[in-house]
């Protein structure tokens, strides 16, 4: 599906999730029921054909769960997920993931893991074309070399083992492979937090690239703020499983509305000596496991007051597809 | 796409790191000591014939003799030539290791990948397991031996059913570990069956420790089946194995010495050769297997 | 710089992989002075953290040569002093901070054991004394509720929290410098703050010299009153914090700060360095940032360019650029 192909519906969400929910029974050490931890609260956001989702969040905020919510690789516990028009939650969830599954791809963090050391290159990347099944030996090293040259590297590097690379060459394969049946929506789950900087940025550039020829639609996961927005359309931002935050990138960037993403801002260093960075927010993340009644961030955030403490505050539009969760507003 | 397309000199992709786990293990001393052992001794299995002499024929005159010019390893009771009989022994006998490892490895690698793979089949699996690990390997092989009758094919049934656990246990080990990987994710989100994860992903990366077991196994199945053939449950005579003849001279072990002596150090060196083998292997393959920087 | 507190000196260290010796620090020189807060700043293979470990003499000795060099400390040489004296020196003197808080601290010990273990050794105190201060270090890195947590294991604690844990055990004998190996990589953004703020706090406080490691350029703007950049196990440029960020003098300084994802700003493409890292068993012949250089010279591929001078305590490994730098101010 290249780009160029524009309809009326051009701008419809390919990608809708609507009061996501996804639980975890954690077994306790000493007896007793299972705790229930509740990683992903009633998240809801679309994504448009050919644009960038960001997701920021820190540790616990529940961003890589819903990616790999987002894809079938874990099933939710309620809410809905519509791929491409397919319902992939709830009852025939299975049937309708199988009919859009060759849409959708993943590219996974760690450049050393996310290769099998016991397959040459060329097989780690024909891997989805092996599973699909029904294609001629030609066409399978053909489309492989085309792949590789996609990500720029050597044809040669098909016969080679992960090992003998990188970890920015060993990201460039595992992007290969991903796009070998040619998808249309890519989770990217920190795709560049595993790579020195100078190498962050190519990376980086050749997602863009990609994206803008091949149409792709992403939703990038990542805690750098920074990475996010060199590559994001609209940024969404999540804390204890919430979505706390919404808006296009611009916007989210110079006029954030919800306190935690002003603080998360604020507490990123710049390269800049003389910038004066305001006092840290104190604090730690809450634990997903007991959570209290109301608003997640009520412990930390400096304008709580009494009614944040007792009601979750939904997420509410401001104008502008600027959404927050916050009594403030 | 200019920048994608860069691949600057610097970043030569280096052709040093192929072949680097054969190179260790040339380099190894342990493994490298091991291998000539195994290896000598299964080409003076191979070269059996070449001796012209038929380990089984009895020639009464010659019975008892001590080694000599023209017996090297003496004869036996029978005036079978010893030397003969312990180089056609050794065909059986590393046969017999060779099958009960590869045996024990191909059953017990089934059972530990699709117990990582498959939690519920894992409890019942292991469970059965435990039960077989519970009675030692010689006892539980000897009590499978007795039951399946005096043969060759029973002695490695009942050796490889005793260590089929132990196999087991180390393929279920490295597949739960494999599991977590990021590239079975990948293979998941593709559509991948578990028939092909367990197969193409938990199993090859199993291989490591599912060969370093497989050459102690082979170790110990030398060893057991001498132990079988001491009580005479081993492979029926007259075709001889290390163990059969041992167990034949034991009557005649003051006079004569020798009978024991021969196939009994051979048994020694060819499961120190295996054991150096692999621990040469361990050595190489295990850090090697763990995901590196 | 007025005496400094410690001096490393040419030190080179190599260590022995599967493709043969590998020099990770090749002739690396600092000083850090009293109470001064030094940013080493590098990627992957820079040699930055070896050359902290070497400090406290604390990498693998089976798989390294012995550095040659001096690291000088007290008007001694560490590298040769007896090992008797240099546990003295480690969590008395001079302390360590690592990256990863959740394997540096030992899941069998309470925290009061561990923070107690240096105190016990260094100053000698019984148990309940150990105990007391345990509870006053605890306060001092600002873990809340210090009474009660000062007898948890570890795995009760947050990241954040065992890094605080892990800085109080560095300070607990009140060393004379800290050496934090990229301390906040492993955390949030806004514990990583917080944790920040703490160490510039505790060194005002105690009057610590920091050497601050880390890939970070905002990290290190923020912390660093002087900075060293290191590439591919050299020192390639050292300057006041400021001066750095504004005017590199070094190509790879200023590549780095050019490629490195803006907050504030949008791009449509990200600015790169071509080509990757070296792998650090090849040699290259000349500059080692040369295949990479936008602006190299032929002389740069064939000598191997020395640190040069390039102002009040700046110091670029460029000829090239330190000599065109000279013509401006001339001019």
């Amino acid at each position: 599906m290249s780009a160029a192909l524009k309809t009326d519906a051009a701008d419809a969400p390919i990608i809708r999730v609507r009061d996501l929910v996804k639980e975890f029974n954690v077994t306790r050490g000493r007896g007793g029921p299972p705790a229930i931890l509740r990683a992903v609260n009633h998240i809801s956001f679309d994504i448009r054909p050919g644009t960038t989702l960001g997701l920021v969040g820190e540790s616990g905020s529940g961003k890589s769960t819903t990616g790999r919510l987002l894809v079938g690789l874990i099933p939710a516990t309620s809410g809905e997920i519509s791929l491409f028009g397919e319902t992939i939650t709830g009852a025939d969830g299975e049937a309708a993931l199988a009919k859009v599954r060759s849409k959708l791809q993943f590219v996974f963090q760690d450049p050393h893991g996310s290769l099998n050391p016991r397959m040459r290159v060329g097989d780690c990347i024909a891997e989805p074309i092996d599973i699909a099944g029904g294609w001629s030996r030609k066409d399978r090293a053909d489309r492989v070399s085309e792949l590789l040259e996609t990500v720029g590297l050597p044809r040669a590097v098909a016969e080679r083992f992960p090992h003998e690379f990188s970890g920015g060459q060993r990201q460039r394969i595992g992007i290969a492979r991903a796009l070998a049946l040619r998808p249309d929506f890519v989770v990217c789950d920190e795709p560049v937090s595993a790579l020195d900087v100078s190498m962050q940025a190519q990376i980086i550039n050749l997602l863009l690239d990609l994206q803008e020829r091949l149409g792709l639609s992403y939703l990038f996961i990542a805690h750098d703020l920074a990475v996010v927005r060199s590559i994001a359309t609209d940024v969404v931002v999540m804390y204890a499983g919430a979505l706390v935050e919404q808006a296009p990138k611009r916007v989210l960037y110079s006029a954030p509305k919800h306190p935690y993403t002003q603080a998360l801002l604020d507490a990123v260093p710049r390269p800049d000596p003389d910038r004066v960075r305001s006092a840290a927010l104190g604090g730690e993340v809450p634990s997903i496991l007991n959570p209290l009644p109301g608003c997640a961030f009520a412990a930390r955030c400096p304008h709580v007051m009494d009614v944040c403490r007792q009601d979750r505050p939904a997420p509410r539009p401001t104008g502008e597809g600027h959404v927050v969760a916050c009594h403030l507003y | 796409m200019a920048e994608a397309t860069i691949l600057a000199s610097g970043e030569a992709i280096a052709a040093r790191r192929r072949f680097r786990v054969l190179r260790k293990l040339l380099h190894h001393r342990s493994f490298m000591a091991g291998f000539i052992i195994v290896a000598v001794m299964v080409i003076a299995a191979l070269c059996a014939p070449l001796t012209g002499v038929d380990p089984n024929q009895m020639r009464v005159r010659l019975r008892f003799r001590p080694p000599s010019e023209v017996n090297w390893f003496g004869t036996d009771q029978f005036g079978r030539d010893l030397f003969t009989r312990t180089l056609y022994g050794a065909q059986l006998s590393l046969w017999i290791g060779l099958a009960v490892a590869v045996l024990s490895g191909v059953v017990g690698a089934a059972i530990g990948v699709l117990s990582a793979q498959f939690r519920r089949l894992d409890s019942l699996l292991m469970r059965i397991m435990d039960a077989l690990m519970a009675a030692p390997a010689i006892l539980l092989a000897i009590g499978l031996g007795a039951a399946l009758g005096p043969q060759t094919h029973s002695v490695i049934i009942a050796l490889a059913v005793a260590y089929i656990p132990r196999t087991a246990r180390i393929v279920r080990a490295s597949a739960l570990v494999t599991r977590e990987l990021e590239f079975i994710e990948a293979a998941r989100v593709s559509g991948a069956s578990s028939m092909r994860i367990m197969f193409k992903h938990l199993l090859p990366n199993a291989s490591g420790p599912l060969l370093v077991q497989s050459t102690f196994v082979f170790a110990f199945a030398i060893l057991a089946e001498a132990a079988l053939s001491f009580i005479g449950i081993g492979p029926p005579p007259p075709a001889p194995s290390w163990g059969n003849i041992i167990a034949e001279g034991r009557q005649f072990a003051v006079q004569s010495w020798w009978i024991m002596l021969f196939p009994g150090f051979a048994i020694s060196l060819a499961a120190l050769g295996m054991n150096l083998l692999g621990d040469g292997l361990r050595d190489v393959l295990d850090p090697r297997l763990k995901v590196e920087s | 710089m007025a005496v400094p507190l410690l001096e490393v000196d040419d030190l080179t260290v190599r260590f022995r992989t599967d493709a043969g010796w590998m020099t990770a620090v090749d002739r690396v020189s600092l000083a850090v002075g009293e109470g001064e807060a030094l940013g080493i700043v590098g990627e992957s293979g820079s040699g930055k953290s070896v050359t902290a470990l070497s400090i406290l003499r604390l990498h693998a000795a089976a798989t390294t040569r012995m550095p040659t060099g001096k690291i000088l400390y007290g008007g001694k040489d560490l590298l040769t002093l007896p090992t008797r004296e240099m546990r003295q020196i480690r969590g008395g003197e001079i302390a360590m901070i690592f990256q990863d808080p959740m394997s540096s601290l030992n899941p069998v010990l309470t925290i009061a054991d561990q923070i107690g273990e240096s105190l016990r050794l260094h100053q000698g105190v019984d148990h309940v004394t150990a105990r007391k201060r345990a509870i006053e270090l605890l306060d001092l890195v600002r873990i809340p509720d210090a009474a009660r947590r000062v007898d948890e294991y570890p795995h009760r604690l947050s990241g954040g929290m065992r890094q605080r844990v892990m800085i109080a055990i560095a300070i607990a004998c009140r060393p004379k410098l800290l050496i934090a190996d990229e301390p906040t990589t492993a955390l949030d953004v806004t514990i990583q703050a917080q944790i920040l703020d703490l160490l510039r706090d505790l060194q005002r406080e105690l009057g610590m010299s920091v050497i601050l490691i880390t890939h970070d350029m905002g990290v290190i703007a923020e912390f660093a009153r002087r900075v060293m950049v290191m590439y591919a196990g050299r020192v390639v440029e050292t300057a006041p914090v400021g001066q750095m960020f504004r005017r590199p003098v070094h190509p790879y300084t200023e590549g780095l700060l050019t490629a490195i994802p803006k907050l504030d700003v949008d791009v449509r493409r990200l600015p790169t360095i071509a080509g990757s890292i070296p792998d650090p068993t090849v040699v290259i012949p000349g500059c080692r940032y040369s295949p990479r250089c936008p602006q190299v010279q032929e002389s740069c591929r064939r000598d191997s360019p020395a640190l040069l001078p390039a102002g009040p305590e700046r110091e670029a490994r460029c000829p090239p650029r330190v000599a065109a730098m000279a013509k401006e101010t001339v001019a």
